[in-house]
């Protein structure tokens, strides 16, 4: 099948080779047929090709051609240039609200905003999710033998879980962990009481032996046993799980997280991408995914579909079963506040 | 008429030499150019446009990238960057020199192998020796586990992921740039003056203070002017020991562009970390003159 549509893609690319020299008109229909899609680098981009962009590819006959984005200042710079190469772009949740709070983005039909089972909060005027991970309490299971911690409020009670902590070096999590270790019902949250975080940040500070700066220093200050208890993102904890680290890790409280689809202002492809859009939000095409990478699919449905196993999708953070557990990160919130409140993080870290 | 003429002929040969003096500049300069526009190109250009970029703000030209780091939180970042700096740097120079003072009173061969030893770490690369500290210091590392076993201690020593952590990791990376360059001023110190002060009846202690010393100190001051300005724009290593409780101005850059995303937001900080260490090359410069370390014979 994908020899058919490699040929397939051949046939267009020599059309569009032969066309400006016949009709200047059919280039503009002959360069549909490429659609560049930017996105995280490394097995992350790798599952998404497997999982989705070959079924695009073959729905649509065309080809996808893959760039590696690192985050908004990209985006920013393709519009600024006022003709963008990139299509389709990934990017986290709150990069995408920031994008459009910016006017950076092309809205997005109101056919893909409806499409069924992915919720409200995970989408903007501009900005469609499309995966899910989480930020997730885990332990070190061989320091905690007979009670397990089960809530945030137990990484602040150091009379029954006493040891070290690691939270995320950012204000984002650790406000929202914070406020829910206070009492704070987790529908009630946004926006956040910030005074009310920071001054229960402020009691396990001490304890916070490593304010974690990359996904890859939470996993390993937790293996090493610098750590016993950490705010740490679903997928790194369970990769040490799988390694055979004694870690244990609950879904309960978890701060859901989204990454999603944005199409940058002015890209001469928008309808196209829309289209490929529209294919990857549908919950069989979404429920790929799980297959292929450690993380959900942004579409409830997916879950409906047969796709992903029991046992997958217990370890998914979006499945059902888990998601009730936890809230969905307001990026809309973080859009609005992220620079003051990192400016405040890094006061309260340094004093 | 004699005089006159020979006035004449001085005067002649005074505008040739200095032609050809000019000719020769011009040509010394001619084989430097291709240096020099190298440097051009990829230093001075780019630093020029990102300072900039840094008056550059989404309306046009701005100083707010320069009001935002009036918060206390970049005042705390900075205080804490020199404190760091100064910490290693003293550090350095109390390790640093007796080992220079030894290598220097070496033969030849036997300083040969020390220096070996000395630029050995340069072999790995810094993220290595950074990693291979987190192993060392950890909680479950080698340190605390031998202490432990030894009963020397109950509680594990947090010695990593904060200052001290951070601390060790750079003596450890800046250690050689201080030793090399006492090494080869105390080097240059002739023993003849040693023995001089000796054989007028300095005892050995007040022989090396008021003689030896002395004369080292164009050595220990590029040794601190290399190493002070190195740590002072040092990120892998605090990012990586300091646990993020040790916030270095090269920290607040990455996170500029991580928060702001905008590179005028970023290269406001490096402009002022840029006229900082201007600033403190300046102020030694003043005090012990810096033109008398490079026209040093």
């Amino acid at each position: 099948m994908k020899h058919l549509t490699r040929r397939k893609a051949l046939a267009v690319g020599a059309g569009a080779l032969a066309a400006p020299a016949v009709i200047g008109s059919t280039s503009a229909l002959a360069q549909q047929q490429t659609l560049t899609i930017s996105s995280w680098g490394g097995a992350y981009r790798k599952a998404q090709r497997q999982a989705w962009f070959d079924v695009v590819e073959k729905e649509l006959g065309i080809t996808i051609k893959e760039e590696t984005t690192s985050g908004i200042a990209d985006v920013r710079a393709q519009v600024a240039s006022g003709r963008p190469t990139w299509d389709l772009v990934q990017q986290g949740n709150y990069g995408g609200a920031i994008l459009e709070k910016e006017g950076k983005l092309e809205k997005l039909d109101p056919a893909i905003l409806k499409i069924e089972g992915i919720p409200a909060s995970m989408k903007g005027e501009a900005w469609i999710s499309n995966l899910v991970y989480a930020a997730t309490l885990a332990w070190n299971d061989a320091k905690y033998k007979d009670k397990k911690p089960e809530k945030w409020a137990d990484m602040w009670d150091l009379k029954s879980f006493p040891g070290s902590r690691t939270m995320r070096r950012s204000p984002v999590y650790n406000l929202e962990a914070a406020l829910i270790a206070d009492g704070v019902p987790m529908d009630k949250l946004y926006p956040l009481d910030t005074e009310r975080a920071f001054k229960k940040l402020k009691e396990i500070k001490r304890n916070v032996a490593v304010w974690w700066a990359s996904g890859a220093q939470s996993a390993q200050v937790l293996k090493d046993g610098d750590v016993d208890m950490a705010l740490i993102w679903n997928g790194r904890a369970q990769d040490l799980m799988k390694d055979g680290a004694k870690v244990g890790l609950t879904f309960n409280q978890q701060i859901l997280l989204t990454d999603c689809w944005i199409i940058p202002k002015g890209s001469p492809k928008k309808d196209l991408a829309m289209k490929a859009i529209e294919i990857m939000s549908r919950p069989e095409v979404q429920a790929r995914i799980a297959l292929y990478i450690n993380y959900g699919p942004a579409n409830a449905k997916a879950f409906d579909t047969g796709v992903i196993k029991p046992e997958i999708a217990a370890a998914l953070p979006s499945s059902p079963e888990n998601a009730k557990k936890g809230f969905v990160l307001d990026a809309n919130y973080w859009a609005a506040n992220l620079d003051k409140l990192t400016e405040k993080f890094d006061l309260f870290t340094q004093e | 008429m004699t005089m006159a003429h020979s006035e004449a002929g001085t005067d002649l040969n005074a505008t040739a030499l200095e032609r050809s003096a000019r000719n020769e500049q011009l040509r010394l300069l001619s084989l430097c150019a291709p240096a020099l526009l190298l440097i051009g190109i990829v230093a001075l250009a780019p630093m020029g446009w990102l300072s900039g970029l840094s008056f550059v703000g989404k309306d046009g030209l701005t100083f707010a990238n320069y009001e935002r780091l009036l918060h206390p939180s970049y005042q705390l970042t900075l205080m804490s960057t020199f404190q760091l700096a100064f910490v290693v740097t003293a550090i350095c120079l109390a390790l640093g020199y007796p080992l220079a003072y030894l290598t220097a009173q070496m033969r030849p061969r036997a300083a040969g192998l020390v220096l070996l030893c000395v630029l050995f770490p340069f072999w790995t690369s810094l993220l290595v020796r950074t990693y291979a500290w987190l192993v060392i210091l950890q909680r479950k590392g080698i340190v605390n586990t031998w202490l432990e076993n030894l009963g020397l201690i109950d509680e594990p020593l947090r010695l990593v992921y904060n200052f001290t952590g951070t601390t060790i990791g750079m003596v450890h990376v800046m250690l050689p740039f201080m030793v090399l360059p006492l090494y080869a001023a105390m080097k240059s110190i002739s023993p003849d003056y040693l023995q001089a002060a000796a054989s007028l009846g300095a005892p050995p202690v007040k022989a090396f203070w008021q003689v030896f010393v002395p004369q080292s100190i164009p050595g220990v001051i590029a040794g601190l002017i290399v190493v002070f300005v190195l740590s002072l724009g040092f990120y892998v290593t605090p990012a990586l020991l300091g646990g993020g409780k040790v916030m270095m101005w090269s920290m607040q850059v990455e996170r500029a562009m991580e928060v702001y995303a905008d590179w005028g937001a970023a290269s406001a900080l490096g402009v002022v970390l840029l006229v900082m260490t201007i600033g403190v090359l300046w102020l030694i410069s003043r005090l012990v003159g810096i033109g008398s370390l490079i026209e040093r014979d």
